[in-house]
C-alpha cells in the first residue's frame, strides 16, 4: 500500500473483459462477514448520522428535525472554531515535521550503518507505545513544571519552572512533540522504500560528479515521492483524529483555556458528555468535509512533486 | 547481502583512490571517512538515547520513593522500591489484574476475528470473480480513509438500544465482521504474491474453494497472519476512544480506562504508583514488540514497501 497509483490500478483493473463473474455464490460466502459489517456497521450508520445531523437528539426524546440549525450553529460557536484551529495547527505542523524526521533518519540509516537493526528498533519503539494512555501520562510528567524537559533545558543553562502542559501557549506544542517522537513508523516504511531504489542510479550519478545532496534531490526524493505522498495523506487523515493524547494530557477538558481541545475531543464532549447527538453528528460530517478538502489539496499539489514511473 | 554490497562499494572506492593518487590523499580521505562514520554513529546513538530516555526514566521512577521522583532525573536506581507496584496494583476498586484480564479478553477475540474474517474477505477479492468486485473493493479502501466519527454516534445509539453498553460485544463483534480494512488489504496483498498454480493444482484434485482456502492458502499465509496478530494486539491494547465509550462500569474497565481513572483519582503525592501501573501497562506491548518485530517489519514490507 505504498502509493495511490497502485491503489488506483487495483480498483480499475479488477475486471478483465474475459473474466466472467462465475464465483458469485462462493464469493458471497467468503465476503458474508464483511458484507454484514459494511452494511450494518458502516453504510447504515453513515446515512443515519447524516440524517440526525439535521435533528436535535439527546437519546431520551425522539429526534426533532431542525434543518440546518446544527450547521449554522457551528459558525457561531467559538469553541468549534477554536478546536478547528487547534487541530489544524497540530496537523499542519506535526505531520511534515514527523515525515522529515523519518526521511532524514531513514537516509542516514540506509547507507551501511553499523547496528542498523538496533537503531531501527530503538526508533520504532516509540511508535508502538506512543498511542497508549501510559505514554500520554508520561508526557504530562515530562513537560510538567519539575519534569524531564525543564531538567534537560537546565543542562544548557536555561532555568525555568514553567509547566509546558499548563501553559495555553505551549500545551499544543507538547502534543506536536509527542507526534514527532513517533517518527519510527514512517521511517521503517521509507527504509523499505529506499531499498527498492536501484544502486546503479547512485553509481551513475556519482560518476557524473553529483554530490550527496544532489543525489538526494535528484534520485532519492523523486524515487521515494509516491511513498512520501501516500504517508503524507494518510498521516494527515489520521492525525486529524487524534484523541487519546489530548484527552489524557488535559484530563478530558481540552484545557488549559481550550488549547488542546482537539476536534475529536470537542465532538466527544458534545456527543457523549452533553448528549447533543445531532450537533456531534454535524461536527463529524464537517470533519469528513475538511479531511476530504485537505486530501484534495494534497492531490492537487502532488502534480508538482510526486513522480510515478509510468 | 546489503552490507556485503556496501563493503564491496567501499573497497572499490579504495582501489580507485589507491591507484590514482599518491599515498597521502588516500590516507586523508580514509581518515575523513572514518571520522565521518564515527560522527554519524555518535549522532544517531545520542538521538536514540534521547528518544528512549523518557520511557527509561519512567521505569526508573516507578522504582523510586515518592520524594525522589521529581528530583532525580537519572536512570540509576540504587535501591529499588517495589512499594509503588503494590500500592498501584490495589489503588482502584479492583486489583489491576482485573483490568489486564479484561484487556486480554478483548485482544484475543479481536485477533481471532481479524485473522479469520479479514483473510476470508481478502480471498474473495484476490481470487474470485464476482459481480461488483471493483465497487466493493473500492468501498473497502474508501472506508480506510473515512473518519470513524461519522459512524460512531449511530453505532453507539445502536449498541445502547440493544443494551450492549458495558459488554465487550461492541468492541469484539466488529472484528468478526472484517471491519479493519487495513488487514483485509494486507492479506489481499499477500495472497496476490502466492502463485495461482497452487489453487489450480488443488482444483484439479477436486478441492473446492473452502478447502483451497483453509487447507492450502491459509497455512502459507503465516507471515501475514503474524503481522495481523501483532498489529491487532498493539492497536487494541492501546485503543482508548471506543473503550472509553462502551465501558463505563469499573468491573468492565480495561487497562487504558483504568489508568485514566487512576490519574483522576490521584493526588499530587502519588505519582510512584501511577508510574508503576503505567509501566505494567506497557510490558505486554514491549513483549509483543520484541518478539513480533519480525512480523511488524514484514508487514510494512508487504503493505508499505512494495
Amino acid at each position: 500500500m505504498s502509493s495511490f497509483a497502485e491503489f488506483g490500478a487495483l480498483v480499475k483493473n479488477r475486471h478483465k473483459p474475459k473474466d466472467k463473474p462465475s464465483d458469485t455464490k462462493v464469493a458471497l460466502g467468503f465476503l458474508a462477514p464483511w458484507l454484514i459489517g459494511a452494511i450494518c456497521l458502516s453504510l447504515i450508520p453513515m446515512v443515519y448520522s447524516l440524517v440526525i445531523s439535521f435533528t436535535k437528539y439527546n437519546m431520551i426524546k425522539p429526534p426533532q428535525f431542525v434543518g440546518l440549525m446544527n450547521y449554522r450553529h457551528m459558525l457561531a460557536d467559538p469553541r468549534f472554531m477554536n478546536s478547528l484551529t487547534v487541530t489544524l495547527v497540530y496537523v499542519i505542523v506535526s505531520v511534515p515535521l514527523q515525515l522529515i524526521a523519518a526521511l532524514a533518519l531513514a537516509v542516514l540509516l540506509d547507507r551501511g550503518m553499523r547496528g542498523l537493526s538496533f537503531y531501527r528498533s530503538a526508533f520504532y519503539l516509540p511508535s508502538m507505545l506512543g498511542g497508549s494512555v501510559a505514554v500520554a501520562v508520561l508526557w504530562k510528567m515530562v513537560f510538567g513544571s519539575d519534569g524531564l524537559f525543564n531538567a534537560f533545558l537546565g543542562l544548557f543553562g536555561i532555568d525555568t519552572t514553567m509547566s509546558w502542559i499548563a501553559n495555553p501557549d505551549t500545551a499544543n506544542w507538547t502534543l506536536i512533540a509527542l507526534h514527532v517522537w513517533q517518527f519510527g513508523s514512517p521511517m521503517v516504511i521509507f527504509l523499505a522504500g529506499l531499498r527498492q531504489i536501484p544502486r546503479e542510479l547512485y553509481e551513475a550519478a556519482s560518476v557524473d560528479g553529483a554530490g550527496k545532496w544532489r543525489q538526494f534531490r535528484s534520485i532519492t526524493l523523486p524515487m521515494l515521492s509516491p511513498i512520501i505522498f501516500f504517508n503524507l495523506v494518510m498521516s494527515i487523515i489520521n492525525s486529524f483524529q487524534t484523541f487519546t493524547q489530548a484527552y489524557v494530557v488535559s484530563g478530558g477538558t481540552g484545557g488549559p483555556s481550550d488549547s488542546t481541545l482537539f476536534y475529536t475531543l470537542y465532538l466527544y464532549q458534545q456527543g457523549f458528555a452533553s448528549l447533543r447527538m445531532g450537533y456531534a453528528s454535524a461536527l463529524a460530517w464537517i470533519m469528513v468535509v475538511i479531511v476530504a478538502l485537505l486530501t484534495g489539496i494534497n492531490f492537487a499539489l502532488s502534480k508538482f512533486w510526486v513522480h510515478y514511473d509510468d | 547481502m546489503r552490507e556485503m554490497r556496501d563493503r564491496q562499494h567501499e573497497q572499490d572506492a579504495y582501489v580507485e583512490l589507491g591507484s590514482g593518487a599518491g599515498m597521502n590523499p588516500h590516507r586523508a580521505r580514509s581518515i575523513a571517512r572514518v571520522v565521518g562514520a564515527v560522527a554519524k554513529q555518535v549522532v544517531v546513538l545520542l538521538l536514540a538515547i534521547m528518544m528512549l530516555y523518557p520511557i527509561l526514566w519512567m521505569v526508573a521512577s516507578s522504582l523510586r520513593p515518592q520524594d525522589e521522583i521529581f528530583t532525580n532525573m537519572g536512570l540509576v536506581v540504587t535501591k529499588p522500591v517495589w512499594q509503588n507496584y503494590v500500592a498501584g496494583w490495589n489503588a482502584l476498586s479492583y486489583p489491576f489484574g482485573r483490568y489486564i484480564l479484561n484487556s486480554l479478553i478483548i485482544v484475543v477475540f479481536a485477533i481471532i476475528g481479524n485473522i479469520l474474517t479479514c483473510s476470508m474477505a481478502a480471498y474473495a477479492f484476490a481470487r474470485l470473480n464476482f459481480r461488483f468486485r471493483g465497487v466493493l473493493f473500492g468501498f473497502m479502501l474508501l472506508m480506510l480513509m473515512v473518519p470513524i466519527h461519522v459512524i460512531v454516534i449511530p453505532q453507539y445509539i445502536m449498541w445502547n438500544s440493544l443494551h450492549l453498553i458495558n459488554t465487550f460485544v461492541p468492541l469484539i463483534l466488529p472484528k468478526f465482521l472484517a471491519m479493519d480494512g487495513f488487514f483485509t488489504f494486507l492479506f489481499y496483498q499477500f495472497l496476490r504474491g502466492l502463485p495461482r498454480d497452487l489453487d489450480e493444482a488443488a482444483k484439479i484434485d477436486g478441492a473446492g474453494h473452502i478447502r483451497i482456502f483453509f487447507q492450502i492458502l491459509l497455512p502459507l499465509m503465516k507471515p501475514a497472519i503474524g503481522t495481523c496478530a501483532v498489529f491487532t494486539f498493539i492497536w487494541t491494547w492501546n485503543d482508548f476512544f471506543s473503550q472509553l465509550l462502551y465501558l463505563t462500569k469499573p468491573d468492565m474497565y480495561t487497562v487504558p480506562i483504568a489508568l485514566r481513572t487512576f490519574i483522576d483519582a490521584q493526588s499530587q503525592s502519588s505519582y510512584g504508583p501511577m508510574f508503576a501501573m503505567s509501566v505494567v501497562s506497557l510490558i505486554p506491548l514491549f513483549l509483543v514488540f520484541t518478539f513480533g518485530q519480525k512480523y511488524l517489519v514484514q508487514g510494512i514490507a508487504t503493505t508499505g514497501g512494495k
